[in-house]
């Protein structure tokens, strides 16, 4: 797949802010990327710099192999759908939708068949007449789409298009968008920050915090193998532990958390390297023994009956509260028991922290103070 | 007992309504009145004339001030609106180093005494050595009605979503495109609303224009002052009357305008 846009070592800053830092990634042909984060993150930013209304500090910006870093929002052939959906108060729905058309100098027969098709791709048809005053959230937000469709562009770019409508439209729109996007096979790049949303409608997902892009990679990916701490904790839910690797036997692990021992699946890790465990609910598992590679217990606090599961909490020694998710019907250890808890070793992601770079640096560190300070879980 | 008592309250009422209305009113009527009177002084009604009203077209001093009065409003209200519009727009849009001492500078002219910005502008024309005449009159009239209409622009701006700019931007429209495509429509309320303003501001002017005007160049509202200092006469009443009935057609026109302009608001709102 040949990339439609390629984003090189781009940085912003706003005066002393940085908001983006140096990020890289392509979006291929035809793909549905998401970029998800928490407010802040420097998704909208990105965004922003692609449609043209910001300017990176450094870095460059190619859409279509061509680099457009210093070219004007009206020279790009990109068009955007806004949160807002900015639609023109004093134009009906059918100016605001040939208004792109109208800038190209298309004919006026042309720009009326456009208009029709784009009217029926979005269900809005004998609409033309209205005032964007008229129309409900929804109908709003297709004609925006609609509108920034009518130009044919080679990127479509999303910023939290579906922020503004109730949950049940939200899901209709998010299947719209997605049929659309299949029909048309043109790029589209979502900015959200909810990450279901993300999950089910993305090729790929651009994780961003902090200006930082955390990871990129399918829902399957960025869900069962976060790379970092964030990725885990942002993405579904998930039990992070910090831990110390003791030994590195083949192919397993052997960690020591504040609370106990465990056992994961290597991924080159070195020996006394500071890691993150991140364990899924579903995964997290009761034991009246102990399993062998695992010393963790701790007092279950409560067991919530959900529907399909039942989600217990576990409080360990230090007070973190661990969840787990087991299905209803299942043997679960009474209330303000001590349990043992486990998983299976593949079942637990293992993500370096960036720690360790510190600790090869400094030599003859105390290991076992610098970890008690750090381990605030 | 009680029933009683609120009739009383809502008699009182109507009355104390009643009472204001004429005293907004009645030395208005008074002048609408005599302006028929046949008679040349204004105690008593003597009977119906026009009389009155074809001398106006006949005073020659009087059309010519009229005429002034005109050009001068018309040409300081197109001049302020465009200056007065650029300039909320600037202020809306850009952040720069000293803003915050150039909003406040826009209020100055606003409630500085009308008698001094007089003598200021006609100290500046003194100094530059600009012969007083319609040309400083429109200079000293533009001056004081600038800030009216930024004001009136920007509060226009504050409600208005710059993503809409973005998005003519976004879909192939240049900067000057942008602009008269989708900000000023936008806008236009506001800038009407300033234009009309500084209209009327420049068009019942009497004290700055006093010190700004040349011998040639009386306005209208000079002429009338000059013309009631022997007393008022019919002719004068009649003038009034005339530029009363003009006032409130104007009135009527923008404010009939202004009200189907929210009334469709809201009506659209609804749906």
């Amino acid at each position: 797949m040949k990339p439609m846009v390629e984003i090189t070592n781009v940085n912003k800053y706003y005066g002393d802010n940085h908001v983006v830092k140096d990020v890289s990634f392509s979006i291929f042909d035809g793909e549905f990327l998401t970029m998800l984060g928490p407010s802040g993150c420097g998704k909208t930013t990105t965004l922003r710099m692609i449609a043209g209304f910001e300017e990176p500090t450094n870095g460059s910006i190619l859409v279509g192999g061509e680099n457009v870093s210093d070219k004007e929002p009206f020279e790009r052939d990109v068009n955007t759908v806004f949160q807002s959906y900015a639609l023109f108060p004093h134009k009906t729905i059918y100016d605001n939708i040939a208004f792109g058309l109208k800038m190209k100098k298309v004919k006026k027969e042309e720009i009326k068949e456009r208009v029709t098709e784009m009217l029926s791709l979005v269900q809005l048809e004998g609409f033309e007449k209205r005032m964007p005053s008229q129309l409900s959230g929804g109908q709003k937000q297709r004609v925006a789409i609609a509108r920034a469709l009518i130009n044919r562009p080679k990127v479509l770019l999303l910023d939290e298009p579906l922020g503004a409508l109730d949950l049940k439209l939200r899901k209709q729109m998010q299947i719209e968008l997605k049929r659309l996007q299949k029909k048309l096979g043109i790029t589209f790049v979502y900015v959200t920050h909810d990450q279901e949303e993300a999950l089910t409608m993305s090729d790929r997902i651009a994780v961003m915090n902090g200006g930082i892009l955390e990871q990129l990679g399918t829902p399957d990916e960025i869900y069962e193998k976060p790379k970092s701490k964030f990725v885990a904790d942002f993405i579904g839910e998930s039990n992070v532990f910090e831990a110390r690797v003791e030994e590195v036997q083949k192919g397993a692990l052997s960690l020591r958390t504040e609370t106990g021992t465990v056992t994961a699946k290597n991924d080159a890790c070195v020996q006394n390297e500071i890691v993150y465990i991140s364990v899924r609910p579903e995964k997290l598992q009761f034991s009246e023994k102990e399993v062998e590679g695992f010393h963790l217990t701790g007092v279950v606090k409560e067991h919530i009956y959900v529907g399909s599961f039942i989600r217990s909490i576990v409080v360990l020694q230090n007070g973190f509260e661990v969840k787990l998710n087991r299905l209803a019907g299942s043997d679960l250890p009474p209330v303000a028991s001590v349990t043992n808890l486990y998983w299976e070793k593949e079942h637990a992601v293992v993500m370096h922290s960036r720690q360790h770079q510190i600790f090869s640096l400094i030599d003859n560190v105390d290991l076992g103070e610098h970890y008690e300070t750090e381990t605030a879980l | 007992m009680k029933q009683a008592k609120e009739k009383i309250i809502k008699a009182l009422g109507k009355i104390h309504a009643g009472l204001i209305l004429l005293f907004l009113y009645l030395p208005i009527m008074v002048v609408v009145v005599f302006s028929f009177n046949t008679s040349k002084r204004n105690i008593v009604f003597q009977g119906f004339t026009l009389e009155w009203y074809g001398k106006i077209f006949e005073n020659q001093r009087l059309l010519e001030s009229f005429k002034n009065t005109i050009i001068v409003a018309l040409t300081s209200t197109v001049i302020t609106t465009v200056i007065g519009t650029i300039g909320a727009i600037g202020l809306y849009k850009y952040k720069f180093k000293g803003k915050g001492v150039v909003d406040a500078l826009m209020y100055i002219p606003v409630v500085i005494p009308e008698i001094i910005l007089g003598i200021a502008l006609l100290s500046i024309f003194a100094i530059m050595k600009m012969p007083l005449g319609i040309l400083t009159l429109i200079i000293a009239h533009v001056t004081f009605s600038i800030p009216f209409v930024v004001f009136t622009v920007r509060a226009r701006l504050n409600g208005f979503d710059p993503s809409i700019e973005e998005a003519a931007m976004d879909l192939g429209a240049g900067r000057i495109r942008t602009f008269f495509e989708v900000t000023l429509p936008c806008i236009m309320p506001g800038v009407l609303a300033g234009a009309m303003l500084a209209l009327t501001l420049s068009m019942d002017d009497v004290i700055i224009s006093f010190f700004t005007t040349g011998p040639t160049s009386t306005t209208l509202p000079m002429q009338i002052y000059s013309m009631v200092r022997s007393g008022v006469s019919p002719d004068v009443n009649a003038l009034s009357t005339l530029i009363l009935v003009g006032t409130i057609a104007v009135v009527v026109i923008t404010q009939g305008g202004l009200f189907s302009l929210i009334k469709t608001k809201i009506t659209k709102k609804k749906i």
